[in-house]
């Protein structure tokens, strides 16, 4: 700006505004232009600070109704540069129309790339998975630790990063490809991987209970029931003995699990998630994929299998 | 049910609805909107147990792009319904998921209709914004929004009006070997979710942070907990390492060495 003034700036209160609106940025989602609805909708209450005219808020309201697509919490960043942009043009800066879609097709494409795996395939998988293993108990913590800690994140995120993409201008194009962005979604890749193999050792369940040998144990390998003395005293003896690594039954059941077990414990599970992983990349649909397993569940169960 | 566990469970598949495509609160998430059911109709523990179980699957389910994810909201909001009307408690939460599932793959063409549906809308608010009409565009927002609730809310309240009795006969009436076939199936499906979300993520750097993670997860006395601060400090360690790594190549080939004699001896074979 030459006079190095502004005419028109926007307030705290308008930011707060957008940052708000922007939730619901994926609200009239469609296959035409995708969330270009929202990101006007997200955009109105800059629009009407910055621009008096009829024909220029027309004009701006057209512009924010072009074809947007990107994570709907990394469009913060995004929002807080386009409102910088609009705030320069207001005040007569030579921000053309092309420059402000540039910008914002030029950040959309490479932030959904970051938002994607960090909040997608990381922080929820691993917020979920805490938060479901207390479910599972019954535990109501753990659908209140999820919706909370998420929410933090989920608003505190929006609304630094739109701060930042604000104050940054610009400028934040041009950091996209230094250090930062890129170490942060590496670090991300390495917690997600590191969870990742953890959740399929613990929760992925691939059993085979079918026997492979039952082998009668020596005298003394296993506890003699009948040989207890009555009462208490008789399951105290039980405990120490069993504690004391002897058998419960006379005969050693070992099943086609426990072989696989003693290999590697979690092996089917790596490699069935390997298999899926595998059907993933020949382009089957996850849903084929999700069936299948259920009928595979029923028939390996009624032939004894599993 | 009765009538207000009805209008709530509705309220409550409204919202999911919504959040079906804004993805920002998360009450389409099973562990939320499956605990909210639970919780409006009196049966909080199946509810969450419900939930706990089926956002395991869910993991890796979520919109990239203009891909479809099966529907998370309506396979909580279906099997939440379900098991309530089932009266299994939380006994009958993989019974209700292996129910919820198909339901979730025809969701798909719900939301693929709802996103279609969506054109003409954004179509009227271009012709809105000729005319610099704020109100109108914020209206049309807003509408499309509440079509995204019905799409789950109108099936919802389907489910809630068939009688209990026609829900718990038909609960009741799988055989054995079709249930347990199918919480088999249930315990492998959350592989479908994982690998999904592998398949994004792999690179050949990451890979042993995987097997690493793998092999401790035998561990069972490590806790989730404990396993991600083992998690964030090896990330930690790793990229503070290849940075020292980095600058200290840079440094050591000027002494001509890079400082990694190991390393420099496997070079020179």
């Amino acid at each position: 700006m030459a006079e190095n003034e502004k005419k028109v700036a926007l307030t705290k209160q308008d930011r707060i505004s957008v940052c708000f609106r922007s939730t619901f940025l994926q609200g009239s989602w469609n296959y035409e232009r995708m969330q270009n609805g929202g990101y006007c909708y997200a955009m109105i209450p800059a629009i009407k600070r910055l621009y008096t005219t009829k024909e220029e808020q027309a004009d701006a309201l057209k512009r924010h109704l072009e074809f947007f697509n990107t994570q709907p919490y990394v469009a913060a960043p995004i929002l807080g540069v386009t409102l910088a942009l609009e705030e320069d043009r207001a005040n007569g800066a030579p921000v053309d129309d092309a420059a402000i879609q540039g910008v914002k097709v030029g950040m959309m494409g490479p932030l959904a790339g970051v938002g994607d795996p960090i909040f997608w395939f990381t922080v929820r998988p691993i917020l979920g998975a805490l938060a479901a293993s207390f479910a599972m108990s019954g535990n109501i913590l753990g659908p209140i630790l999820f919706f909370v800690l998420w929410n933090v994140i989920r608003y505190a995120f929006l609304w630094y990063t739109q701060e930042f993409g604000y104050q940054a201008g610009t400028a934040i194009t041009k950091d996209l490809s230094g250090g930062l962005l890129q170490k942060v979604t590496q670090g991300a890749s390495i917690l997600g991987m590191f969870v990742l193999g953890s959740l399929v050792q613990r929760w992925v369940s691939v059993n085979f209970p079918i026997k492979v040998s039952e082998v009668a144990l020596s005298e003394g390998a296993y506890i003699e029931w009948d040989k207890l003395p009555q009462g208490g005293e008789g399951i105290k003896q039980a405990i120490a003995q069993w504690s004391s690594g002897m058998s419960m039954d006379p005969t050693k059941v070992t099943t086609l699990q426990d072989n696989l077990n003693s290999l590697v414990p979690g092996l089917a599970a790596l490699l069935l998630t390997f298999l899926c992983m595998y059907l993933l990349k020949k382009k089957v649909s996850p849903i084929v994929i999700i069936l299948g397993l259920f009928v595979v569940g029923i028939v390996f169960h009624l032939i004894g299998l599993m | 049910m009765n009538a207000i566990s009805i209008v709530l469970v509705i309220i409550v598949a409204f919202l999911a609805g919504m959040e079906g495509i804004l993805d920002e609160f998360q009450f389409h998430q099973p562990l939320v909107a499956c605990t909210l059911i639970g919780i409006v109709c009196g049966q909080p523990v199946a509810g969450i147990v419900l939930g706990g179980s089926l956002q395991m699957i869910a993991m890796g389910w979520a919109n990239i792009g203009a891909a479809v994810a099966p529907d998370a909201a309506l396979a909580s909001v279906a099997s939440a319904i379900i098991l309530m009307k089932g009266g299994q408690g939380a006994e009958g939460a993989q019974t209700a998921i292996a129910v919820a599932i198909p339901l979730a793959v025809a969701g798909l063409f719900l939301t693929m209709i709802a996103r279609t549906l969506a054109v003409p809308i954004v179509h009227a608010m271009d012709a809105a914004a000729e005319n610099a009409d704020f109100k109108k565009i914020e209206m049309l927002q807003w509408g499309a929004i509440f079509m995204q609730g019905l799409r789950i809310a109108v099936p919802a309240a389907a489910l809630c009006v068939v009688s209990d009795q026609v829900v718990s006969n038909l609960l009741n009436s799988m055989p054995a070997w079709l249930t347990e076939g199918m919480s088999i199936g249930g315990g492998m499906v959350v592989a479908v979710g994982y690998a999904l979300v592998i398949n994004m993520m792999a690179t050949a750097e990451v890979w042993p942070f995987f097997f690493i993670g793998f092999a401790l997860a035998a561990i069972s006395d490590l806790t989730l907990i404990g396993l991600g601060i083992i998690a964030v400090a090896i990330a930690f360690i790793y990229l503070n390492l290849s940075e020292k790594g980095g600058s200290g190549a840079g440094a050591g080939a000027a002494a001509g060495g890079s400082g990694d004699p190991l390393g420099d001896i496997l070079n020179d074979y």
